[in-house]
């Protein structure tokens, strides 16, 4: 059984690592590359950089972020935002990458899952399924980092996905992102029960236990990490270090 | 300072060299990437990397008469490192989408990985990080590949079939998956192969490909 993963992530806007609560209101925090050599050193298991503006705007100056970073941080790397295309993702996988992570453009057109995964393994596409809570048991899928609905049951979305080729689903809570107040278990059972490929639980970890309880009581696979990172609060270590006390397998040095 | 040794990247049109030629260069290696059999031939020390299926990574050596020119090189005794799908190759057949003949450089065959328990969490394909252990009765880590890899270490694996050499002293590596060990890294003389990527392996991957360039 591969180890549980603890996944650091940068949003970054052009050459800037930023970022913000329930997706808005961004700050600027400094060099992404600065900080993903730091997490990498302190012993992330994956760098997931994602493109907030490339969405709306259409850029793409993260591939070059994720160029530089290749050079000296040597764990696997996703790329996420503003994919649209094969030509994106081959351009993406060339540049270091080694999965993407796509949101809108798999709303806008599921078969663009399927051609991904056609075209480069099951195991680069991740389909990232931004959710909020919309009622008793009821998640709806959201699009561009929380602004636009979708009208897709989340559970829903998810399965297709999978049933599409997804390899990897990334399940970023709105409520809950940049809040550091826990993950949303409830969604995170649910989606981890229904679906066999592996789970990655964004949006909330405030603690190393809201870590432990996203693996251990969500089932989820691995968990991205930003602000308590991002800020000092915790460690990647820290992290690590309480999940292998609850006897969560983690990867150490040995 | 010592000049960078080069190391001869295969490229024969299958999957990205950037993140191998990045790990190469970080451990002091000067990566050369190359489609050209003669440059094979003539080279010091040859990566064979790859992703993908089998016989079509096969079929994209044959086109570029690589084929032959990593046989040539391996036969010279020079030290050859095959990954991930790359180390595959050098067995003798793989089983994936049919029946396909590999480099026959290492004695064995490349089957699926064995079928996991509904209930486990083992999964195909087996993406992620998995503890290396020493293969019991297999080739032994010291003056190998894994001179700098402590037993427990972990590496970075995505596969669906699994190397298996008919002699168990060609096995250097395994992990656990489904209840059983599944080569890890193979080794005959001078030819090694990681079903992991060193290059996404952290530390532990970048001391495997510091091995293979500046000492073995």
């Amino acid at each position: 059984m591969p180890a549980a993963r603890v996944i650091a992530r940068l949003d970054v806007k052009g050459p800037n690592l930023v970022k913000g609560i329930r997706l808005e209101g961004l700050r600027v925090i400094g060099d992404p590359r600065t900080f993903a050599r730091r997490y990498y050193a302190e012993g992330a298991d994956e760098i997931l950089y994602v493109d907030i503006v490339a969405s709306l705007y259409g850029r793409n100056s993260i591939l070059e972020v994720v160029r530089r970073t290749a050079g000296d941080v040597f764990v696997p790397m996703t790329v996420a935002g503003g994919l649209r295309s094969v030509v994106d993702v081959r351009e993406a996988l060339r540049s270091g990458a080694d999965k993407v992570a796509i949101n809108t453009a798999a709303v806008a057109n599921p078969e663009l899952i399927r051609v991904v995964s056609e075209a480069f393994g099951s195991q680069c596409m991740v389909v990232d399924i931004q959710t909020k809570k919309i009622g008793p048991d009821r998640w709806e899928a959201y699009t561009d980092n929380g602004r636009e609905r979708t009208g897709l049951d989340a559970l829903e979305w998810a399965q297709r996905a999978v049933s599409l080729g997804a390899g990897e689903l990334l399940i970023t809570s709105v409520d809950r992102e940049g809040t550091q107040k826990g993950m949303d278990l409830d969604f995170l059972r649910r989606v981890t029960t229904l679906v066999e490929v592996p789970v990655i639980a964004c949006g909330g970890v405030g603690t190393p236990e809201h870590a432990r309880q996203a693996i251990v009581e969500g089932g989820a696979d691995a968990v991205a990490v930003a602000s308590v990172l991002h800020y000092g609060r915790h460690t990647i270590g820290e992290i690590k270090a309480h999940l292998a006390q609850a006897e969560v397998p983690v990867r150490v040095s040995a | 300072m010592s000049a960078a040794r080069p190391v001869v990247v295969v490229d024969y049109g299958r999957g990205n060299l950037f993140s191998v030629s990045q790990a190469v260069a970080h451990v002091g290696g000067e990566p050369r990437l190359t489609s050209e059999p003669d440059a094979v031939r003539r080279a010091e020390r040859v990566i064979l990397p790859g992703v993908g299926a089998f016989g079509d990574a096969m079929a994209g050596l044959r086109e570029r008469g690589l084929e032959d020119a990593v046989k040539t090189f391996a036969a010279a005794g020079r030290p050859l490192l095959g990954l991930c799908l790359g180390m595959q190759l050098l067995l003798d057949e793989s089983s994936e989408f049919g029946r396909h003949a590999g480099l026959g450089l290492i004695p064995g065959r490349v089957e699926r990985l064995p079928a996991p328990p509904r209930a486990g969490r083992d999964k195909i394909p087996n993406v992620g990080w998995c503890r290396l252990e020493p293969t019991p009765g297999g080739a032994p880590w010291a003056d190998s590949i894994f001179a700098g890899v402590k037993p427990g270490d972990f590496a970075y694996f995505v596969h669906s079939y699994t190397a298996q050499p008919a002699d168990p002293r060609h096995r250097l590596a395994d992990i656990r998956f489904a209840g059983l060990a599944v080569a890890a890294a193979i080794a005959r003389g001078s030819v090694a192969g990681c079903q992991f990527h060193p290059e996404k392996s952290g530390e532990v991957g970048l001391a495997i490909l510091d091995t293979f360039i500046n000492r073995a």
